[in-house]
């Protein structure tokens, strides 16, 4: 009998469950020795040697060297774990999470100050909320190729 | 006998501790925050307990993906904070409670609760934040703390229910501890936030404060709440708030007796990308 995962159907989300961990262990582990400062230093001495050293698939060494947080999500990356990526690079969890919305660090701030988004429409995958895939990416970026 | 007097709930958001460590609490974006925990504060120093048990989650700090306890209970002399990528906070170690928390874990495992003990970990900024909320930034921590550390970062993280029997579980074990101890319980994380992907920044202050209300009104019915209400209402990270159902469960109203008084409530939108959430419940004397 399938397990029962009723967070499947929530828009713009990615539950890191037992499944996520298993695809994601060796790219957490990965940020997991950002943590020390000898790492990061080596990391950012040559990011694509140190990735080499870990047992990683070629998509989530590029997704970690392009910084792009939700394909590191898709393949099993986890935020807490992610956060050591953008503690390296010297940013802020506001800014790591305002990247995976498309919107800019401005916008995203400025939505914050606001009261943050609404869950109005973001409920379900279907309604109209502005975290649905066919609003993406939100913001006045331009769509970037391929997203 | 020791006694559990009150019950501390709060947010323990890691920019609330940038801003505290980089002198920032006055800016016009910090001031309303801390102005809701001044009064706390001051109840701090006129409620000092002997004690905090402090029940908070590890942000892939001392667990990594190797090893990923459910309920994590720190048994040790002291705890280092973290470095948690950012350097470690500059704030004092925290000094644990090796015997009451020693006694705690044999007495919730004998109630068929399986935690991990542990004896050496770094603490991060989900324990510390809290401690700078309501106490400030001393030289030392006012009192001995007890880490309580909860998974809820890979799910399936504890049901509701299962944290409020938890927090049953550890009153019983305080009260039967046998020196006078003054404890207090803490639940710290949420309130509604999400940290990933294109909903990140989700906040749902009406269901938040409705989760206040029942908090201090109906916790048991709370404790009844799926876990996917947490993800589609307070947003993948919300799910946090489970840990507070266990400061709730050790109140003395949980097992019979009287109510507790809400001595301070407090609710802020942002820290960050989250919302604050802050309680004082005292159980009557």
């Amino acid at each position: 009998m399938p397990l029962d995962k009723p967070y499947l159907d929530v828009p713009g989300t990615t539950i890191f469950d037992a499944e996520q961990s298993r695809k994601g262990y060796a790219l957490n582990q990965f940020c997991m020795s950002l943590m020390k400062a000898e790492n990061r230093d080596r990391f950012k001495a040559d990011e694509r040697a140190y990735l080499d050293e870990w047992p990683m698939t070629e998509a989530q060494k590029e997704a970690v060297l392009a910084r792009d947080l939700n394909r590191c999500i898709a393949l099993g990356g986890n935020i807490y774990f992610l956060a050591k990526i953008g503690a390296t690079d010297g940013r802020s969890f506001q800014q790591m999470a305002g990247s995976m919305t498309g919107m800019t660090e401005a916008e995203y701030r400025d939505m914050m100050v606001g009261g943050g988004r609404s869950v109005e429409g973001n409920r379900k995958v279907g309604e109209d909320g502005d975290a649905q895939a066919h609003r993406q990416p939100q913001g006045r970026q331009l769509p970037k190729e391929g997203a | 006998m020791a006694r559990i007097s009150a019950s501390v709930y709060t947010s323990h958001v890691p920019a609330i501790g940038a801003a505290i460590d980089l002198g920032k609490t006055t800016e016009a974006y910090w001031q309303p925050l801390f102005k809701g925990y001044e009064f706390s504060k001051q109840w701090m120093l006129s409620h000092r307990p002997d004690v905090i048990f402090l029940v908070y989650n590890d942000h892939a700090t001392a667990f990594s993906l190797d090893m990923i306890p459910t309920f994590a209970i720190g048994t040790a002399a002291r705890y280092q904070p973290a470095d948690e990528g950012w350097g470690p906070r500059p704030v004092p170690e925290v000094v644990g409670h090796p015997e009451l928390a020693s006694h705690i874990a044999q007495s919730v495992i004998q109630d068929d609760f399986d935690l991990t003990i542990v004896n050496k970990m770094d603490v991060d900024h989900g324990l510390t934040v809290p401690l700078n909320l309501l106490c400030g930034s001393p030289q030392a921590w006012p009192c001995p703390v007890i880490p309580f550390a909860v998974n809820v970062v890979q799910y399936p993280v504890p049901s509701g229910r299962r944290c409020f029997n938890l927090g049953q579980a550890i009153r019983k074990a305080v009260e039967s501890y046998d020196e006078p101890l003054n404890v207090q319980i803490w639940g710290t994380g949420g309130m509604s936030h999400q940290l990933q992907g294109p909903r990140a920044g989700l906040i749902n202050k009406d269901w938040d404060n409705r989760f206040l209300d029942r908090l201090i009104a109906d916790p048991a019915g709370l404790a009844a709440l799926p876990h996917i209400d947490y993800v589609r209402e307070a947003g993948s990270e919300g799910i946090e708030l489970v840990m507070w159902l266990i400061a709730r469960g050790a109140m003395a109203d949980v097992a019979g007796g009287p109510k507790p008084t809400v001595a301070h409530r407090f609710y802020h939108v942002p820290a960050s990308n989250t919302a604050v959430g802050h309680l004082i419940l005292e159980n009557p004397q």
